[in-house]
């Protein structure tokens, strides 16, 4: 076949940690709006960020659909795995993301119910943004797996580590939100989203030190993984590139420069994602399940991967002319 | 035993839940898109003004609850893992490519262009913003394509074999796995139940304002068209549901005796129960009333022809008998009084009468939500038809669920139901209130929504686009 002689569980594995980043980094700054709503003065300001995500929002929550379905289908008993063990947590996602889904049109509808379906959108994003978070602490810190199937309680999920996550990705939403609104938006809001950004861009990188400096402490591996000869080498280059991207960061902020600070914190995301990469592979629920052991048979495999290399790209194609025809500042008064 | 027992039937009171309230959007969104394509055809082709209010008008109802179908259904998505874990694993590697597929071909396009659909008339000029309304159309056709084609092999399954884990996979093509026995059958029922749903409510909104004022062009529109659709479209459902119900004899017997409500087998012709009790422990239709031989006339175009009945079948194969034989009903029934409705017009309209016959209006705008019910009675009766299976005759679903505690699935039962009632619950409030609305001849926006102002409107759009267009 087509595919022969080549590791169709990698491809995938390749593809699924594409589609979960490509949610983060897009989905990441519409729920940072999200988080960041109440800080915005009712009014233009609110009015302003909302439209500055409403044409794409929907577009870049159909990323999680991909990572959820992409996993279901490649990877099958990840999927059925890692969801009972973050039961809580997935139902807090999904319910948050209902109300933050639906306040994007209610808001609109009646005057004097906006200042709730505000409250609903914050809360919503917040409520999505803690339950990511919390739920990748729990995958690292490793799930009770017996006989293919989770064997934990219903709260294994909770310790300190992934309540340090769970904050960590809050905040790093919140900065890709502000940087957006940087990028998008002028006057008031404009300045209001470079002061949150400015404090989000310490409030990250401690964040970012913390999980880095725990991660080694949950298991050995993940230590030998970051510190042993040679791949210290490598993994070395990790934290030497987030240090130029803090850098330029801060520069392009003091500089009053526009889309130069979005561009980094997707880069201080991108960095920290294959952290976590360089961390868990090859394991797909880590310490106990590889990547392998997850997959799903090369029928269903090179099934999928046909369509995908075709419509991923069509794909990443219309979405970019999307956001080309909303390019600009996103108005009060409709997009100029 | 009980404990886990528990756990179970929760998870399937929450799934039945949760994609209940799912596909209610679904049915209407797929619907309201294809209508939307045709007004912006039209609107494009005559230039008539009706047309592109119309469009706003419906465009804006459609934005509201798209984003309730989406929300929703990104829930479904994981419920699979989260609430059948076990099933996720054995049938993943059969049913998990198809619903990938869905992503890639249908809720990117829907998603990847409904932006540009509700935002970006002024910014992409006509034809493309017409091109976009087509994707969103064409997107929702395609979603209903392959998550029938998942449902269709857990009713029908074919194709697949079994490895050592005990998982189904792919025995080799995937055609046959698409290509279930019941698949076309539920597709076209199923699409054409979504086109049905939106004429209803396109029916009873453009009733409704013809009862306040005959002479609105918008609302005179509207209902023509809807009409037209019952007219049609009502009985090529009914002779499809034949059609589905024959196949379902074929390859499901139990369902359909379940639905007749026939146990005794009927070696020279089933008679129709028209009404009754069923009991499964009884193993017999109390208070029934019946119709002798129209039951074999109707499954078998023959009088007399044998028919088994569910003693046929070893007890614990049998399902519910008292929901899918009412769920039934219920469906049919409202198939039968929008078949009457659409004859109704056609006599209104062959006498000239289609905006005068008040008594037409009012029926029409109480069957405005006769849709939804059918199509949630209809697949009541095709899901709980199945039980106790989720594969049909492979995988019980009793050994389907997710190791979980029965207080963790009660409690998210219970966070549901509290969220989708009040969050949809507001929804179909907004809705409701669009439409009590009249179709007016500048459908403006409220004040507040200022996005909107300069986007949706098409006669301005046009003004606004050249410098932008291209
Ligand atoms: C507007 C909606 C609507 C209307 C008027 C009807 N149906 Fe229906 N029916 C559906 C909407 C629907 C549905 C929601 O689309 C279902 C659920 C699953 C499916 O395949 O279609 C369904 C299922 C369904 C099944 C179950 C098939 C199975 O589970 O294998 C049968 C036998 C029928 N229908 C037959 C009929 C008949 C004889 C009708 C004529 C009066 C009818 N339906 C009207
Ligand atoms: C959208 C319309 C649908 C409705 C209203 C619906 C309704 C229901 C109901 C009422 C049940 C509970 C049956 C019982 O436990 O007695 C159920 C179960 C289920 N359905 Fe559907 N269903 C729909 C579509 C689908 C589709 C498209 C799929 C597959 C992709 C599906 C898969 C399932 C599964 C996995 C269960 C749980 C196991 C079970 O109890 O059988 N359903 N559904
Ligand atoms: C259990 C089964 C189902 C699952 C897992 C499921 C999943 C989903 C998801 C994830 C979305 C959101 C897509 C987005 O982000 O844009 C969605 C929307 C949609 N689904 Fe479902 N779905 C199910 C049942 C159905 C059925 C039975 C139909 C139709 C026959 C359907 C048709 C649609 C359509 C047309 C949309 C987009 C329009 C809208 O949002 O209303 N779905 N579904």
């Amino acid at each position: 076949m087509l595919m022969a002689g080549m590791d169709l569980t990698i491809v995938w594995a390749a593809i699924i940690g594409f589609a979960i980043m490509a949610y983060v980094v897009m989905d990441g700054f519409d729920l940072g709006i999200g988080i960041l709503f109440p800080t915005f003065a009712v009014g233009d300001e609110r009015d302003q960020a909302m439209n500055s995500i409403a044409p794409v929002w929907d577009g870049n929550e159909t990323w999680l659909v991909m990572g959820g379905g992409g996993l279901f289908a490649a990877f099958p008993l990840a999927y059925s795995i890692v969801l009972p063990a973050t039961y809580p947590l997935m139902i807090a996602m999904l319910l948050g993301l209902v109300f933050r889904g639906v306040a994007f049109e209610f808001r609109w509808r009646e005057p004097s119910h906006r200042q709730l379906w505000d409250i609903a959108f914050s809360l919503g994003s917040f409520v999505a943004a803690l339950a990511q978070g919390i739920t990748l602490g729990a995958i690292l810190q490793g799930i009770h797996v017996e006989n293919d199937a989770y064997a934990g309680g219903w709260l294994d999920w909770l310790s300190p580590f992934s309540l340090l996550t769970g904050v960590s990705v809050v905040v790093g939403y919140a900065l890709l939100g502000a940087t957006w609104l940087i990028w998008k938006t002028e006057g008031s809001s404009q300045r209001h989203a470079r002061k949150m950004a400015l404090r989000l861009g310490v409030a990250t990188l401690l964040a970012l030190a913390a999980v880095s400096a725990a991660t080694p402490f949950l298991s050995y591996d993940y230590w030998r993984r970051w510190f042993a000869m040679p791949g210290v080498v490598l993994t070395a280059q990790v934290p030497l590139l987030v240090i130029i991207c803090s850098a330029t960061f801060f520069w392009a902020l003091r500089r009053e420069f526009e889309r130069v600070p979005f561009l980094m914190a997707l880069a201080l995301f991108l960095l920290g994602f294959v952290g976590l990469g360089i961390s868990i592979y090859p394991y797909m629920v880590p310490r106990a399940v590889t990547i392998w052991e997850a997959a799903a048979p090369p029928e269903s495999q090179s099934f999928m991967l046909a369509g995908a290399l075709v419509i991923i790209p069509l794909i990443l194609a219309y979405t970019g002319w999307a956001y080309w025809v909303f390019r600009g500042k996103a108005g009060i008064h409709g997009y100029h | 035993m009980l404990g886990q027992l528990d756990a179970v039937t929760l998870a399937r009171a929450q799934f039945a839940f949760t994609v209940s309230f799912h596909f209610i959007f679904p049915a209407f969104s797929i619907g309201i898109a294809s209508y939307l394509m045709v007004l912006e055809a039209l609107w494009l082709k005559t230039g008539q003004g009706v047309y592109a209010n119309l469009y706003r008008y419906w465009l804006k109802i459609f934005a509201v609850a798209f984003g309730m179908g989406v929300v929703s259904g990104l829930v479904m998505s994981y419920q699979f893992g989260t609430n059948w874990s076990v099933f996720s694993t054995k049938a993943g590697p059969v049913i998990g490519p198809l619903m990938a597929y869905e992503v890639l071909t249908a809720f990117f396009l829907e998603a990847g262009f409904l932006g540009v659909m509700l935002f970006g008339m002024s910014k992409v000029g006509k034809e493309l913003h017409f091109f976009a309304t087509c994707m969103v159309a064409l997107g929702t056709l395609i979603s209903a394509t392959w998550i029938i084609a998942v449902n269709s092999w857990m009713q029908t399954p074919a194709g697949f074999a079994l490895n050592a884990k005990g998982q189904f996979v792919p025995a080799g093509s995937w055609w046959p796995i698409i290509f279930t026995a019941s698949f076309p059958f539920r597709l076209v029922h199923t699409v054409i139940a979504a086109y049905l749903t939106t004429a209803f409510v396109v029916g009873g909104v453009g009733a409704w304002h013809l009862l306040k004022d005959r002479a609105n062009p918008g609302a005179r529109k509207m209902f023509s068209m809807a009409m037209w659709m019952a007219a049609i479209v009502a009985p090529i459902q009914i002779f499809v549901g034949d059609a589905h119900g024959l196949n379902t004899l074929e390859h499901q017997p139990a369902k359909v005796l379940a639905m007749e409500g026939d146990y005794q087998p009927s070696p020279d012709g089933a008679p129709l129960i028209l009404f009754g009790l069923p009991s499964n422990e009884e193993a017999r239709v109390r208070y029934e009333v019946s119709i002798p031989h129209l039951g074999s006339l109707i499954l078998k175009h023959d009088p007399f022809a044998p028919l088994p009945g569910l003693t046929d079948f070893p007890r614990d194969q049998w399902p519910p008998a008292h929901i899918v034989f009412w769920s039934f009903r219920v469906m049919v029934g409202l198939g039968f009084a929008m078949l009457g409705i659409g004859l109704w017009s056609l006599l209104a309209r062959y006498r000239g009468k289609l905006y005068e016959w008040s008594w037409l209006h009012r029926a029409s705008v109480a069957m405005g939500p006769a849709g939804f019910v059918a199509v949630l009675a209809g697949w009541v009766t095709t899901e709980v038809g199945r039980q106790p299976f989720t594969v049909y005759g492979l995988l019980r679903t009793a050994e389907s669920h997710s190791p979980l505690a029965a207080p963790a699935v009660a409690a998210s039962l219970l966070a549901f139901v509290l969220v989708y009632f009040s969050a949809f619950g507001a929804g179909t409030y907004y809705l409701l209130r669009l439409m009590s609305k009249p179709p007016e001849r500048g459908e403006s926006e409220p004040p507040g929504v200022p996005q909107r102002a300069a986007g949706i409107t098409p006669a301005s759009g046009v003004a606004a686009s050249p410098a932008v267009k291209g």
